[in-house]
């Protein structure tokens, strides 16, 4: 292994690492955005949003996340939507994960306990005021585990967006192997990066758990 | 509106779940100030009725009349729903399992609804919940959160919060029917406290000692309607159905 080289191409790498960690950061608050609009269309009291919501989490659960990317970044353009690589892998990645996250709110709606709803009801609360008093704390204290589930993965999706030519971790791992010959070292490094930007995000994750834990 | 119409009243009430009808028919009034307890074998539709009074599970077919309103309005979605959260104001509800809002404290909980229902100030606020929760006994627990209590106090507590809002009724769906046996006694005092106060309330429950003490009127149900109704003296030591002798018989034998 070669350590001499890694330590003279690391500080290349960290920069590529922030770019992973900016993409990250983009694509999650897209991402939480489409998740509580897909939760919120899923369940809704009209029909017509409830497909839509059902819709929108299946397509993009159910086909390749890089397939989603290459649809918007090369395909884009024939359909006259123009996009730099950077715009296309976070508005790719963002609605791909907030289908994922739809589910993970949805979930976490649903198992707050019937009764609470109930009983906010029946002291006269409206539907709106039960949902936001008493329903949503609850939820999201349910769903921050499940929520870093989805933080995770796509943080490691992010790697997909080397495909489009954006410079971020993969990429540049990608970039210094053609010019090295050493996929080994190269990988090693990009693979140590990810593993403490997700150790990281982890660990702040279980932080906002335990603080949200009801006494 | 006359002096003599019934403070509460359900007319031909029906509840059906597809197939099933739990409610046939029903039709009862309760004055005001009166204390009813409903009592019945388990899937008799108790419950189904008691939550039919403030539309938590609303009726097929029939009308909930409250103070000369109607409860259960036909109206559009928007319009209903402000009418009945209207309703439901003056119609308190103590469920089975408390549910009490766990993330709040116990004062939060007794304090939330009449914040947002009527405005009121934090001052007041906080004078409203240590009132209701001095009636129930629950004051020193006041910062407390509700996993910190026992059931009993649980209990007391949502009992508190119903009965911040000021109801003009009170619902009991087998209040004590969760506790362990010790701390139901803590309840019973503060429902038969409401009761000396001249709360109008209907109770549903299996405590047949607890109805009989309390209660003005008990009202037998079985399989969707109401078999036999009076005065607990005359139900539960006189029947004159022969489904509520073995109901209450059976009662007896299970509570040796």
């Amino acid at each position: 292994m070669d350590t001499e080289l890694m330590l003279k191409v690391y500080p290349f790498f960290l920069k590529a690492a922030l770019v992973t960690v900016e993409l990250s950061i983009l694509t999650g608050i897209l991402g939480l955005s489409c998740g509580a609009l897909g939760a919120a269309a899923r369940l809704s009291r009209f029909r017509f949003l409830r497909f839509l919501g059902a819709a929108y989490v299946s397509v993009f659960r159910g086909t390749p996340a890089l397939i989603q990317l290459f649809i918007l970044y090369f395909g884009g353009p024939q359909i006259g939507i123009q996009l730099d690589a950077f715009q296309a892998g976070v508005i790719g990645l963002g609605v791909n994960i907030g289908a994922y996250m739809t589910e993970t709110m949805r979930g976490a709606i649903i198992s707050v306990d019937k009764g609470q709803r109930e009983a906010a009801r029946t002291l006269g609360l409206s539907q709106f005021q039960t949902f936001r008093k008493v329903t949503l704390p609850q939820a999201m204290r349910l769903m921050i585990r499940p929520l870093g589930v989805n933080i995770n993965a796509l943080i490691k999706g992010t790697a997909l967006v080397a495909a489009i030519s954006v410079v971020e971790l993969t990429y540049t791992a990608q970039r210094y192997i053609g010019s090295t010959y050493k996929p080994f070292e190269m990988f090693l490094i990009a693979g140590v990066l990810y593993m403490i930007i997700i150790y990281g995000t982890g660990r702040a994750v279980a932080w906002l758990d335990r603080r949200a834990r009801i006494v | 509106m006359t002096a003599s119409q019934p403070f509460i009243e359900v007319r031909q009430a029906r509840k059906c779940y597809g197939e099933i009808e739990v409610l046939k028919d029903i039709s009862l009034t309760v004055d005001r100030g009166q204390i009813v307890a409903i009592i019945g074998p388990s899937g008799s539709g108790k419950s189904t009725l008691l939550r039919a009074i403030n539309d938590l599970d609303p009726l097929t077919a029939g009308e909930v009349w409250l103070d000369g309103v109607r409860v259960n309005k036909t109206l559009p979605h928007r319009q209903y729903e402000k009418h009945i959260n209207q309703m439901r104001q003056h119609i308190g509800m103590v469920f089975q399992h408390f549910n009490l809002f766990p993330h709040l404290t116990v004062r939060d909980n007794v304090t939330m609804a009449p914040k947002l229902l009527k405005g009121i100030s934090d001052k007041e606020a906080d004078r409203l919940a240590e009132e209701q929760l001095a009636h129930v006994g629950m004051l020193e627990r006041i910062d407390y959160f509700p996993s910190q209590l026992s059931g009993g106090q649980k209990q007391r507590v949502a009992i508190a919060r119903a009965l911040a809002m000021k109801p003009k009724l009170m619902l009991f769906d087998e209040a004590t029917s969760a506790l362990d046996p010790e701390l139901v006694e803590e309840v019973n005092l503060v429902m038969k406290k409401l009761a000396e106060e001249h709360m109008t309330m209907i109770i549903v429950t299996h405590e047949m000692d607890f109805a009989a003490s309390v209660c003005d009127r008990v009202i037998f149900m079985d399989g969707g309607v109401v078999v036999e109704e009076g005065p607990p003296e005359l139900v539960f030591r006189n029947p004159t159905q022969d489904r509520t002798r073995n109901f209450l018989r059976k009662h007896l034998e299970g509570a040796k």
